[in-house]
């Protein structure tokens, strides 16, 4: 298949917008097909077995299932951090199959944004250059990189601490950075393994809220968890098992589309019925 | 057409960014392998220095004495005995053009000095008795260390002056008034010691009386033995050149001339041949070094391994990764080699200073110590940053 990636960054953020311009009408932001990973063992571990999930643009994906049923095998999958061993994954219409490794990760510098549990922040530099650092892969000058650091550190509510280290800042905070550190290239999608897996509840609350606020901007989003409350409250949600998909709620109605409550704020609990959600509740 | 064909590596600025940040995270570990390198280049950017430095003040010592001095000496005849130079000779020396001074001295042939009579004849301690002209010491670039040289009126009696080996052979470091030796069965009073004659050793194991007296008492034939000739510095050349004809017209070849100071000068160039040794222990100080900045960069490939998965993520390319942990390794033994050189240089200047010697620290250490830290930072680091690179991204991210 031939493909082709932009070679600066601001064209990149053009033909994004060109392919997905008509939002979900063009190529799907990723299609894993059929896709199986096994790791050599014996006998060998069959991490996922013939995955199939087609991520739209715009949507926000739950994918659930219990620790070692294979969610972080398949972020790795869907982030071409790594390569199946059986079917096919595509990114933005690219096949990670065809692709060199040079090219995938130009790929991850331009079109996928990762958010991890540790957070991995390096802890002798500021928080922005943290996020700065999200850029640096894609060729972006320095000066550039820090002032759309700053842009993405307000889109977090962080802008006013640029220059603090992460030792300095909260759980929830330094996740906040990450976040934006995926953030700041304007991915297509954004893969999170259980972002709010090292938090308290009520900060995990408020990272949740983040990001629902950073999908109905449009960003295209996939959070792994093992917690099937949080798995619940997103519009369209995965369950996995055993390295097979066993459910999927598929692609959200438009007007289904927002993170649902969090079930502790529902009064009272039996009733379903959604209160309104404010993303300003940040606990954090 | 590739999707990466026009990917850029990281810029410069970024690479030093990346590897300052890096290093100081791990300060103190970043310090001490950083401090093998230092002393690896001190140690060579010192031995160079001080070897220059040494050299250095050794040829302005010798310019200080003068390198317009040349000797002319008797010579060997084909059949092995000496050639006397003729009585004739300082005289028509003394006649080239550009010539100022000239001064002999003349074996005493069959003398030997001793302490005592009572002293065995055998133990001469190999001085030599030497008649000597009256002027001899400013054209040797020495002086008197105690009591007086010879003159016209010490020239004609029984009296000597000890050269500076002589005195310390026979055991004289004071002279008592009235004190004298025992030379060729004759006693000698001793007037004066001198100081060292570096272009002169012959001087300095020399009993030296003055002609008339070598004559009277010694039965000196008279015939100078060595002549010493300052020139006018621009003439040396010519000069020597019209020495070896001159004091000997019928047997230039069996004339001995020579520039003691030219010679001196060539034992100072041999003498940085023995800095070899010290180059070498320099060189293993800059190899256990390398091993040291080897083993903390592999170190730290282990320790770093989410970080090393987190770039993957971020997007950088297994080059990207080499080259931040290379540029690690260069970055540390480039501070090494800065903070080598310095010490090293002040090492040399503080040894120097001491010992009145002009600083010199030759380019090649400098440049040659810093090139030495590069080198060895490239090769201690090339391993680590492949296993760096060669990481795969989930490995580095896997948590245990
Ligand atoms: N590198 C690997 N080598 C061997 N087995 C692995 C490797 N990575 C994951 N596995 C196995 O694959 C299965 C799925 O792992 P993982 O994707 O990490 O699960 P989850 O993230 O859902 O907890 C587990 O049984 C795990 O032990
Ligand atoms: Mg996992």
């Amino acid at each position: 298949m031939k493909y082709t990636l932009p070679s600066t960054p601001d064209s990149y953020a053009v033909a994004v917008a060109d392919d997905f311009a008509a939002g979900g009408a063009g190529v799907p932001v990723l299609d894993v097909d059929n896709a199986s990973r096994s790791y050599p063992g014996e006998p060998p571990v069959q991490a996922l077995r013939e995955v199939n999930l087609t991520i739209g643009q715009g949507e926000l994906v739950g994918i659930v299932g219990p620790s070692g049923s294979g969610k972080t095998t398949l972020l790795q999958l869907m982030g071409t951090l790594d390569r199946p061993t059986g079917g096919r994954v595509q990114i933005t219409g690219l096949d990670v199959a065809t692709m060199a490794d040079n090219d995938l990760s130009y790929l991850r510098a331009t079109r996928i944004g990762f958010i991890f549990q540790q957070f991995f922040l390096a802890e002798h530099a500021t928080v922005l250059d943290n996020v700065a650092d999200g850029l640096l892969y894609a060729g972006v000058p320095l000066k550039q990189r820090r002032q759309r650091a700053l842009d993405a550190l307000d889109l977090v509510g962080l802008a006013q601490r640029p220059h603090a280290r992460p030792t300095q800042l909260s759980g929830g905070e330094r996740q906040r950075v990450a976040i934006a550190r995926a953030l700041v290239g304007h991915p297509a999608i954004v893969l999170a393994d259980e972002p709010t897996g090292n938090l308290d509840q009520a900060t995990g609350q408020s990272i949740l809220a983040l990001i629902d606020q950073l999908h109905q901007a449009g960003s295209t989003l996939v959070v792994i968890t093992h917690d099937h409350i949080i798995a619940e409250r997103m519009p369209r949600k995965v369950e996995i098992l055993d390295g097979h998909i066993v459910a999927d709620t598929g692609p959200a109605a438009p007007d289904d589309c927002r993170l649902r409550p969090s079930a502790s704020f529902v009064q009272p609990p039996v009733s379903g019925h959604h209160s309104a959600f404010s993303i300003a509740d940040d606990p954090s | 057409m590739t999707a990466t064909a026009g990917r850029k590596p990281l810029q410069l600025s970024d690479l030093a960014r990346l590897s300052s940040v890096g290093l100081g995270t791990r300060k103190l570990r970043a310090e001490l392998s950083a401090l093998g390198i230092a002393i690896g280049v001190a140690a060579i950017v010192a031995v160079l220095g001080l070897s220059a430095s040494s050299q250095a003040g050794l040829l302005n010592e010798i310019n200080q004495l003068g390198t317009n001095l040349l000797t002319v000496s008797n010579g060997q005849s084909f059949t092995g005995g000496a050639v006397e130079l003729p009585t004739t000779a300082p005289a028509m020396i003394g006649r080239i053009p550009g010539v100022h001074q000239v001064q002999t001295t003349g074996t005493v042939s069959g003398a030997n000095a001793y302490r005592n009579p009572y002293i065995p004849a055998p133990a001469t301690n190999a001085l030599t008795v030497q008649a000597a002209s009256l002027s001899l010491l400013p054209v040797v670039a020495t002086t008197v260390a105690q009591g007086h040289y010879l003159n016209a009126a010490t020239a004609q009696e029984p009296v000597t002056v000890l050269g500076a080996g002589a005195a310390q052979r026979l055991g004289i470091d004071r002279i008592f008034p009235g004190e004298r030796i025992w030379v060729g069965g004759q006693w000698l009073y001793i007037a004066g010691i001198l100081k060292p004659a570096v272009l002169a050793p012959a001087i300095d194991s020399s009993v030296l009386v003055g002609y008339p007296a070598a004559s009277k008492y010694l039965g000196f034939d008279g015939h100078p033995s060595t002549i010493y000739v300052r020139a006018e510095n621009d003439r040396v050349n010519r000069v020597d050149d019209l020495l070896a004809a001159t004091a000997n017209p019928e047997n230039p070849n069996q004339v001995n001339v020579s520039q003691p100071s030219s010679a001196l000068v060539a034992q100072a160039d041999a003498k940085s041949a023995l800095n070899g040794l010290f180059l070498g222990l320099g060189a293993v100080a800059l190899l256990v070094g390398a091993v040291g900045v080897a083993n903390i960069m592999i170190i730290s490939v282990l320790e770093r391994r989410s970080e090393i998965g987190l770039r993957r993520a971020l997007g950088a390319s297994r080059r990207h990764v080499a080259e931040q942990f290379l540029a690690e390794a260069l970055l540390l033994s480039a501070l090494g080699g800065v903070a080598g050189t310095v010490i090293g240089g002040a090492a040399t200047a503080m040894y120097a200073l001491s010992q009145h010697w002009s600083v010199v620290i030759p380019a090649m250490a400098f440049y040659g110590g810093i090139g030495a830290a590069l080198l060895i930072g490239a090769i201690a680091g090339l391993y680590p940053s492949m296993r760096a690179a060669r990481l795969s991204p989930t490995e580095a991210l896997r948590t245990v």
